[in-house]
């Protein structure tokens, strides 16, 4: 096994080490415990950002691949990453450093066991990422239940049990239906090696079925409207740091579901279905988002809108085309940054209040002027301003399903507009306004450590907003393999709808022919 | 036929068989000679036997049929033998400390724990119904005093009395439908009976015969609808004895199933399949939806293995060799899992004694944060978690069912799992979100070993033991077809 080969068993395990660390670390230690959790954190980082820059974005295939059978014949050990999976390991390991920065003085009881969860957590959502075993994929994404159903239940708020139970059920359940269906899967192609069942050609009988049960634990995951009801909760109750990490990531499992699943390996029955998918997505964009509107908990107002923003992803996946795909992933990443960002800075108010009610605040922009201008940018980006990395993906889904169903965003625009409303509002009641509760009064702008976290945030989002390349250049060649390869399974010419998918692009950018179209978008889109 | 018996070298096959007869009968000798106080060493000298025993049947390749075709010796017995033996001896290891307090402190204990164990090996290597029948009456002989060993407890002799009226019932019922089997096949030997069958095929008196047989078994891996004794026994008897009904007798009923329907009713296999479908379902909705309601922790456990021998069963519907293996390393790992269980469940104790019902769990991952730490591991393991080895059992025998199209059966089946989820949760919630209440007594050495080893095995299984189970399993279930 050569470095090359082994770089991604190294990232995905690595966290293992530091969980081993900690476990022999004293119990009373705790500045031993938070050091070791932070430097493991951040060497995994280190090594995702060498393979991110050692990725070729130019071939479209797996690479870092590594190949055996092992335990029957049934499961392996499988790993590779392309340019969809890729970045989302990169997001993972990039917001674990800032998890355990954020919890270093908000956790003070159970500090041994809370860093221990957390690297196992890192290794569970690495792995989901980097495996290509269909049943390791299982494994990966079905444990990372575990981790997060300790951290809601022994670190989490007041009505932290019922949340727990109600996540764990919620997700549970799903995904016994896709695990079944993962059965089905190997029987009929005889693999669960992922990138032999992409080109795998499922009876289109059978796809309807697979897709559903896949639908079933993916749709609870991502989450779609109405399977959501378990995630304001989970959100509401779970430490900061719990509370990103479900944001930033494990909705995105769901996403990366779709796309790695159930576009590529059915596409017959994603073509046949997707209208299902365009009404929940609109469904979950415009009722959510009234929801969000009249929520009274910070917390549970940045969940409903997570769960409007997931709207977009779900229906730029099933668009089918490059732009809508490529929106989708940006819009992925850049909501695990600015959702991440933003359960950060309630994080941050509520260490200082203990509260999340929004009643309690008003008025924090005289005492902590740092601290509004970082909320600021991330509230922007959750609206989707331009010139944040919200509005790309935003406008790339927005684009890419206006060519499939002109309705379908004609009902999402109204997303738009209504999380402008209700981001805008928390703002001003949080922020502005006069300060005139005697509580807030003496309370404190952003310490360092606080600082080290929200300021990267925030060049991230406005880096990203401004030039979107390095993530579209890093999906574009492996999510265009993904558009012809559907488009030619359900029986479209690939070419057609390439050309299609390019027409708006040249009014965009007249200039660019043979780029990858939908960078193209995003540029004027960004300026 | 003489020079078979006179010919030592002729019986190698059933050597482990032997020498765990000979042993035994040689501990009771010493049992008696030796001063009565020291069943200590009785007990760690049974637990050398199994040992010896199970590197002998390990390391003994010799395969074949023995004594007239009632006793058979291949990859799949050794397998299940193994099994057998390891959770023989754990169980016997679970018993040291405290044997006090829970009453198996004599030394008998731990012979009958010896002659049950070699019950149970002629069982798995039985092949005509009259020596399953004796392998099948030792074990459950040696079973029934046992679970009554605490003889001044009331709740203990109640529930040897229990476990001995309906045993005593299955082994009728295990019988009458022996003896069906033979009037209508005229054999008593499975290999012949398979003949007889595939010659002249299903008859109704055949079947029901089956069905009697089937029924008896499954009293003995206490599979719905014949688990009424399961919760009381398993809550009555002394807690080490439980845990010794809870590994090794499964098993060995278990692989007696599979032997029966695998190879004896192969030829009648829609009607066998009809049952167990039946079996498994009853049981693992059955035990899901009952052990909800359960405050003590060992009928928890006897409704979770109630739901756990379902779940078995699923791989074994199917009727392939797929199956076969996924059963087979199904129980490997339930054997595994149950053993750190019990450890756990002994490792908690108060001043008052052992900790009986859940409540009283709470708060112990403050106040013994390892015993807690495994429980709570293999309280997912249990559900069925990945990466935990619980969810690598699962993955076998839904596997092996879906291969065989029944797709309803697996529907229910992972349904049932789900539901069971919130009972094993709420052990986990107990222990680590609720605050705790009482303290506990440090653990004893041996049980800390075994949890740890129970433990590692769960975590590890993907790296660690998976692939080498997988492969013994697929020579073993091989072996059958």
């Amino acid at each position: 096994m050569t470095f090359e080969n082994s770089i991604l068993s190294i990232v995905t395990f690595l966290p293992l080490l530091g969980a081993a660390l900690v476990l022999v670390t004293p119990k009373t230690a705790l500045n031993a415990i938070r050091w070791t959790a932070l430097v493991t954190t951040l060497v995994t980082l280190a090594i995702s950002l060498w393979i991110w820059a050692a990725f070729d974005p130019s071939n479209p295939g797996f690479q870092f691949v590594v190949n055996y059978p092992w335990l029957g014949d049934s499961i392996g050990y499988r790993v590779g990453v392309d340019g969809i999976s890729v970045l989302f390991v990169v997001l993972s390991a990039l917001l674990m450093p800032f998890c355990i920065l954020a919890s270093w003085e908000a956790i003070d009881k159970r500090v041994k066991e809370y860093m221990l969860v957390f690297l196992i957590l890192e290794v569970l959502m690495i792995g989901v990422f980097t495996t290509l075993d269909l049943a390791m994929f299982y494994v990966f994404f079905e444990g990372t239940l575990l981790p997060m159903f300790l951290i809601i239940g022994i670190w989490g708020g007041k009505r932290r049990i019922q949340a727990s139970y109600k996540f764990f059920f919620y997700t549970f359940i799903g995904s016994v239906l896709m695990l079944l269906a993962i059965m089905a899967m190997y029987w009929n192609a005889g693999t669960t090696d992922i990138s032999r069942l992409l080109t795998h050609q499922f009876p289109e009988s059978m796809q309807i079925w697979l897709w559903l049960a896949f639908f079933a634990s993916l749709a609870v995951k991502m989450p779609m409207w109405p399977f959501h009801r378990w995630l304001p909760e989970a959100h509401v109750e779970a430490p900061t740091a719990g509370s990103v990490i479900l944001a930033a990531i494990l909705l995105k499992l769901g996403g990366y579901g779709f796309l790695r699943f159930s576009l590529p390996m059915f596409p017959d029955a994603s073509a046949q279905l997707s209208n299902f998918v365009f009404v929940l997505s609109v469904a979950a964009i415009i009722i959510t988002s009234l929801v969000a509107l009249v929520q009274t908990d910070i917390k549970k107002l940045i969940a409903y809108s997570s769960v409007a923003h997931m709207g977009f992803v779900t229906m730029g996946i099933f668009a089918g085309n490059a732009l809508g795909i490529q929106g989708a992933m940006f819009q992925m990443i850049s909501h695990g940054l600015v959702s991440g960002a933003l359960f950060l800075s309630v994080g941050v108010i509520y260490d200082r209040m203990h509260t999340r009610d929004i009643t309690a605040y008003g008025g924090l922009v005289e005492r902590m002027p740092r601290y509004a201008f970082a909320f600021m940018v991330f509230t922007m980006a959750n609206v989707g301003l331009p010139g944040t990395s919200g509005f790309v993906g935003e406008f790339l889904t927005m684009l890419g399903v206006f060519q499939v169903n002109t309705w379908v965003a004609f009902g999402a625009a109204f997303g738009v507009i209504f999380s402008a409303g209700y981001a805008l509002w928390l703002y001003r009641r949080v922020v502005f306004g006069a300060l005139t509760k005697e509580s807030l009064k003496s309370i404190l702008d952003l310490s360092l450590r606080e600082k080290i976290i929200l300021y990267p945030l925030i060049v991230m989002i406005i880096v990203f907003g401004f030039y979107p390349s390095p993530i579209l250049d890093t999906t574009a060649a492996s999510v265009n393999n993904l558009v012809s390869h559907y488009t030619t399974s359900i029986g479209l010419d690939p070419a057609v709808s390439l050309a299609d998918a390019r027409a708006p692009l040249e009014y965009a950018a007249p200039t660019g022919e043979a780029a990858p179209a939908a960078e193209h978008a995003a540029e004027p889109a960004a300026h | 036929m003489n020079s078979d018996v006179i010919d030592f070298a002729s019986v190698a096959p059933a050597y482990p068989e032997l020498l765990m007869a000979v042993g035994a009968l040689v501990l009771v000798i010493l049992g008696v000679a030796i001063n009565k106080e020291k069943s200590a060493l009785i007990s760690w000298l049974a637990v050398l036997l199994i040992a010896a025993t199970g590197i002998l049947a390990l390391s003994n390749t010799a395969d074949g049929v023995l004594f007239n075709g009632v006793f058979i010796a291949d990859a799949f017995g050794r397998y299940m033998k193994l099994l057998v033996l390891g959770g023989a001896a754990l169980s016997l290891i679970l018993a040291m400390p405290n044997s006090e307090a829970n009453g198996v402190h004599k030394f008998e204990y731990s012979i009958l724990a010896v002659l049950a164990t070699l019950g149970m090996m002629i069982m798995v290597s039985a092949n005509d119904l009259m020596s399953l029948y004796i392998g099948l009456e030792l074990q459950s002989l040696a079973l029934y005093v046992m679970a009554a060993i605490k003889r001044d407890d009331k709740r203990a002799s109640e529930a040897g009395l229990k476990y001995f009226v309906l045993g005593a019932l299955s082994s009728g019922m295990l019988l009458y439908g022996a003896s069906l089997v033979y009037g209508f096949t005229g054999h008593t030997n499975l290999t012949e009976i398979v003949g007889a069958i595939a010659m002249e095929g299903r008859s109704i008196g055949l079947v029901f015969g089956m069905v009697f047989l089937l029924a008896g078994v499954a009293f003995k891996i206490s599979a719905v609808p014949f688990h009424m004794w399961t919760p009381d026994v398993y809550e009555g008897a002394p807690t080490p004895v439980t845990a010794f009904f809870a590994m090794a007798p499964k098993v060995a009923a278990m692989s007696l199933m599979i032997r029966l329907v695998m190879d004896t009713f192969q030829p009648i296999s829609h009607d066998w399949q009809q049952v167990v479908i039946f079996l498994s379902i009853a049981s693992m909705v059955l035990a899901a939806f009952a052990a909800i309601g359960q405050k003590s922790i060992k009928r928890l456990i006897a409704y979770s293995s109630i739901g756990h021998v379902g779940f078995a069963l699923v791989g074994l519907s199917s009727g392939t060799q797929v199956g076969v293996e996924g059963v087979a390393i199904y129980m490997a790992i339930y054997v595994t899992m149950t053993a750190g269980l019990f450890a756990c469940i002994l490792s908690l104790r108060t001043e008052e004694g052992y900790v009986e019902n859940i409540e009283d769990l709470a708060g112990a991952a403050q106040t013994r944060p390892f015993v807690a730490a495994i429980m709570a591991i293999l309280m997912f393991s249990l559900i069925g978690m990945p990466p935990l080895a619980g969810f690598f059992a699962k993955w076998h025998v839904f596997l092996a069912a879906i291969e065989a199209n029944l797709y309803v059966l697996s529907v229910i089946g992972v349904l049932a799992s789900a539901v069971s989820a919130y009972y094993y949760l709420r052990v986990v919630k107990t222990m680590y979100f609720d605050e705790p209440k009482s303290t506990f007594i440090a653990v004893p050495n041996e049980l800390n070993i075994i949890l740890a080893i129970s433990a590692f095995l769960v975590v590890t299984y993907y790296f660690s033991v998976g692939s080498v189970l997988t492969n013994w399993a697929h020579i073993a279930a091989g072996s059958l077809f």
